[in-house]
C-alpha cells in the first residue's frame, strides 16, 4: 500500500467535508488572502514555476495557458471551470465537486484573480444534477461570506460565477466545443488558431481549466512550486487522482504522486483482478487513449511523459481494466459505438468514420465479418485520425482531437489483439 | 396519451422571475438558451415547438437556431417521456460490470425495449453513454438521481418503490 498523504482529498472521509466552515478550519480561502496580496504576474510566474499541468487530458501547462490571456485590450476576460467530465473511465471531478467543492472554488478565484477576470463559470454536465445543486449552495455561501462579489475580502476585486449545466455532450469537454455550447449553440468545436485565449467566449480572451487542475491552486500557492515540483516527475509533477474501473476487486479514485506504477494501482490499490483472473488488456488514460496490452501494463509509470513514449496517453487518468475474460472485439465494438454516438457531425471523416467502424466491428462481432475488414478499420481510423505517427506528432483531419480519440483506441485493439479479431473472421471463413 | 403534443400553440414559463435570473446572470441573451430549456423541459417534460420559439422570442435569435441548439443535445426531448426515465450507461466499465443484462431486465419485465415508453406513461427505458460513475458501475439514473452498483435485484427493489 502507498503511504502517500493525500492532498486534493486529504479531507474527503471526514463529515461535512464539503461545507465553507469545514473548509476554512483546515485552512481554506488562506491562499485566496495571499494571492489577493500579489499581482497577478506573480500568480501567473508562481503557477508556470510549479510545471502544474492541465488534468482534463491534454495536459497543457496552466500557468502558460494563463500567460496567453492578452494583458492590455478592452474585452473582458473569461474563465470557465470545465466540469464536463465525460471521458469513460473518469469521475475524479464528480468525486472532487462532491467532497471539496470549496477547494475547487477557491482554485477559481486564484485562477480568476491570475488573468483578470471578472465573471467565471462552471460548465457542469448536465447528469450531474444532484452537483449541480451542492454548487449552488457553495456559490451561494461564497457570496455570503463575500469570498465572491464585489471587493473580495476586502480587496479591490470583483468576481461572479455562474453555473451553467449541460445537456449530454460528450464533445462539450472540448475546450471550443464547450464555449460554443456555453453560447447556447450546438457544441461543435472550432478551428484553431484563434485559441481561446485569444477568441474564446464571446470572442473575448477565455481560459478553460479542469476542475481538477484548479483544485491544485491553493496547494501550490500556499506551499510553493518547489514543493508541488518535489511530488513526482518534475516535468509533470504534483499529486494526481486516477480513476480504477472494469475488472477490479476495488474500483475507485486513487490519489498518488504522478508517475506511479500502473501495476500498483491495478493490484494494490484497486485490490488486483476479480476472481483470480489474468489481466489483458488496460486503458491508462480514458477510452481516448491507445490501449495497453498486460505486458505493457505491468511495466509502465502513470505520469505524462512515460506514457507518451510507449504510444498512449495519460489523459484523464482514467484506467479501465480488463481480465481475460473480456472479449477483445466486443469491448472495441463498445468503444466505437460511444465514439460514433457522440461524434458531433461536424467533419465528414469522423462523422462517417465512426459510424462506418461501429457497422465494422458490429459485423465482425456478429460472426459477419470478412478478412478485408481488418484493413479496412486501419484505413478508416487513418482517415479519421491521420496517419498516427507518434515520431513526427499528429495528423489529424478533424477540427478537434475527437478524431484522435477515437483513432488511437480502435487501431491499437486491432493491432494489438489481431488474434482476437482474426478469430471471429476466421470461424466465419472455415464455416463458408 | 398524446405522445407528441408538438403543435401546440404557445408555451410561457410559469415563473418568469426565474426567466430573468437566468438572464441577468450572462453577458449576452442567447447565452441563457441551454439554462432555459432546461426550465421549459423541467416544466413541460420536453421540449416542444411551442417552447423552441419562446426560448427564441426571449434570447432575440431565429427559432430554427434555437431548434439547432435544442436537437444537438441528448438531454433535451423532442416528445413527452415517461414518468421515470430509466436511463443505463452502456459504456465499457458499465458494460464489463453487467450494464447489459440490466437492459434485458427491463425489458423483460416491462416489455419496452430501448427509447420506448410503456402504455401506462409510467417508463421510458434508455440506452446511454457515460455517465461519469465508472467505479460504481453498474450505474442507471432515473430522472434526476443516480443509482449506483445495481444488480438485477437491487434494480427490481427501486423499481418497485417508484410510484
Amino acid at each position: 500500500m502507498s503511504d502517500f498523504q493525500p492532498i486534493l482529498t486529504e479531507h474527503i472521509h471526514q463529515k461535512e467535508c464539503h461545507t465553507l466552515s469545514f473548509y476554512k478550519s483546515v485552512g481554506g480561502y488562506s491562499a485566496l488572502e495571499k494571492v489577493l496580496a500579489m499581482s497577478a504576474d506573480d500568480v501567473i510566474e508562481l503557477v508556470k514555476a510549479s510545471n502544474l499541468r492541465g488534468r482534463g487530458g491534454a495536459g497543457f501547462p496552466a500557468g502558460v495557458k494563463w500567460s496567453f490571456i492578452p494583458q492590455d485590450g478592452e474585452k473582458p476576460k473569461y474563465l470557465i471551470n470545465n466540469a464536463d467530465e465525460s471521458e469513460p473511465g473518469t469521475f475524479k471531478d464528480r468525486l472532487l465537486i462532491n467532497k471539496t467543492p470549496h477547494q475547487i472554488l477557491e482554485g477559481m478565484i486564484v485562477a480568476s484573480y491570475a488573468i483578470g477576470c471578472n465573471t467565471a463559470f462552471i460548465y457542469i454536465r448536465g447528469e450531474f444534477f444532484k452537483e449541480y445543486q451542492l454548487l449552488e449552495k457553495v456559490v451561494a455561501e461564497a457570496y455570503e461570506e463575500n469570498l465572491l462579489g464585489k471587493g473580495i475580502l476586502g480587496s479591490d476585486y470583483d468576481l461572479d460565477v455562474v453555473i451553467h449545466r449541460g445537456a449530454g455532450a460528450y464533445i462539450c469537454g472540448e475546450e471550443t466545443g464547450l464555449i460554443e455550447s456555453l453560447e447556447g449553440k450546438r457544441g461543435w468545436p472550432r478551428i484553431k488558431p484563434p485559441f481561446p485565449a485569444i477568441e474564446g467566449y464571446l470572442k473575448c480572451p477565455t481560459v478553460v481549466n479542469n476542475v481538477e487542475t484548479l483544485s491544485n491552486l491553493p496547494h501550490i500557492i500556499n506551499r510553493g512550486p518547489e514543493w508541488f515540483k518535489s511530488i513526482g516527475p518534475e516535468k509533470g509533477p504534483g499529486p494526481k487522482l486516477f480513476c480504477v474501473s472494469g475488472n477490479v476487486n476495488r474500483p475507485g479514485v486513487f490519489e498518488e504522486p504522478m508517475g506511479i506504477p500502473l501495476k500498483d494501482l491495478i493490484f494494490d490499490l484497486a485490490g488486483g483482478i476479480k476472481d483470480g483472473n489474468e489481466l489483458k488488456a488496460v486503458f491508462p488514460g480514458g477510452s481516448s487513449s491507445a490501449i495497453l496490452t498486460a505486458e505493457e501494463a505491468l511495466s509502465v509509470n502513470m505520469d505524462f511523459d512515460s506514457l507518451a513514449e510507449i504510444n498512449t496517453m495519460l489523459g484523464s487518468a482514467g484506467v479501465i481494466v480488463m481480465d481475460e475474460k473480456v472479449d477483445m472485439v466486443q469491448a472495441c465494438l463498445n468503444i466505437a459505438r460511444f465514439y460514433a454516438h457522440e461524434s458531433c457531425g461536424q467533419c465528414t471523416p469522423c462523422r462517417e468514420g465512426t459510424a462506418w467502424l461501429s457497422k465494422i466491428l458490429s459485423r465482425i462481432a456478429s460472426g459477419d465479418g470478412n478478412s478485408n475488414d481488418i484493413d479496412m478499420i486501419l484505413e478508416i481510423t487513418d482517415n479519421i485520425g491521420g496517419l498516427i505517427d507518434f515520431s513526427k506528432g499528429s495528423f489529424g483531419k478533424t477540427i478537434c482531437p475527437f478524431g484522435e480519440a477515437v483513432a488511437w483506441p480502435v487501431r491499437s485493439f486491432v493491432e494489438k489483439f489481431e488474434n482476437d479479431f482474426r478469430q471471429y473472421i476466421s470461424q466465419e471463413e472455415s464455416v463458408a | 396519451m398524446s405522445d407528441n403534443n408538438f403543435h401546440k400553440d404557445s408555451f410561457e414559463y410559469v415563473n418568469p422571475d426565474l426567466v430573468d435570473n437566468i438572464l441577468s446572470q450572462y453577458p449576452d441573451k442567447r447565452s441563457a438558451t441551454l439554462p432555459l430549456l432546461h426550465l421549459a423541459q423541467t416544466q413541460e417534460g420536453y421540449i416542444s415547438n411551442a417552447v423552441v420559439d419562446t426560448v427564441a422570442q426571449i434570447t432575440e435569435t431565429h427559432p430554427a437556431e434555437v431548434m439547432d441548439c435544442a436537437s444537438f443535445y441528448t438531454m433535451f426531448y423532442s416528445r413527452v417521456q415517461g414518468r421515470y426515465i430509466l436511463q443505463v450507461c452502456q459504456t465499457l466499465s458499465c458494460s464489463l460490470n453487467g450494464a447489459d443484462a440490466l437492459v434485458d431486465h427491463i425489458t423483460d419485465r416491462y416489455g419496452i425495449g430501448p427509447g420506448e415508453t410503456t402504455t401506462d406513461g409510467k417508463f421510458t427505458l434508455m440506452k446511454v453513454e457515460c455517465l461519469g460513475s465508472c467505479g460504481t458501475a453498474p450505474v442507471v439514473q432515473i430522472n434526476n438521481d443516480y443509482h449506483e452498483g445495481l444488480s438485477k435485484e437491487k434494480l427490481d427493489e427501486l423499481l418497485e418503490s417508484l410510484q
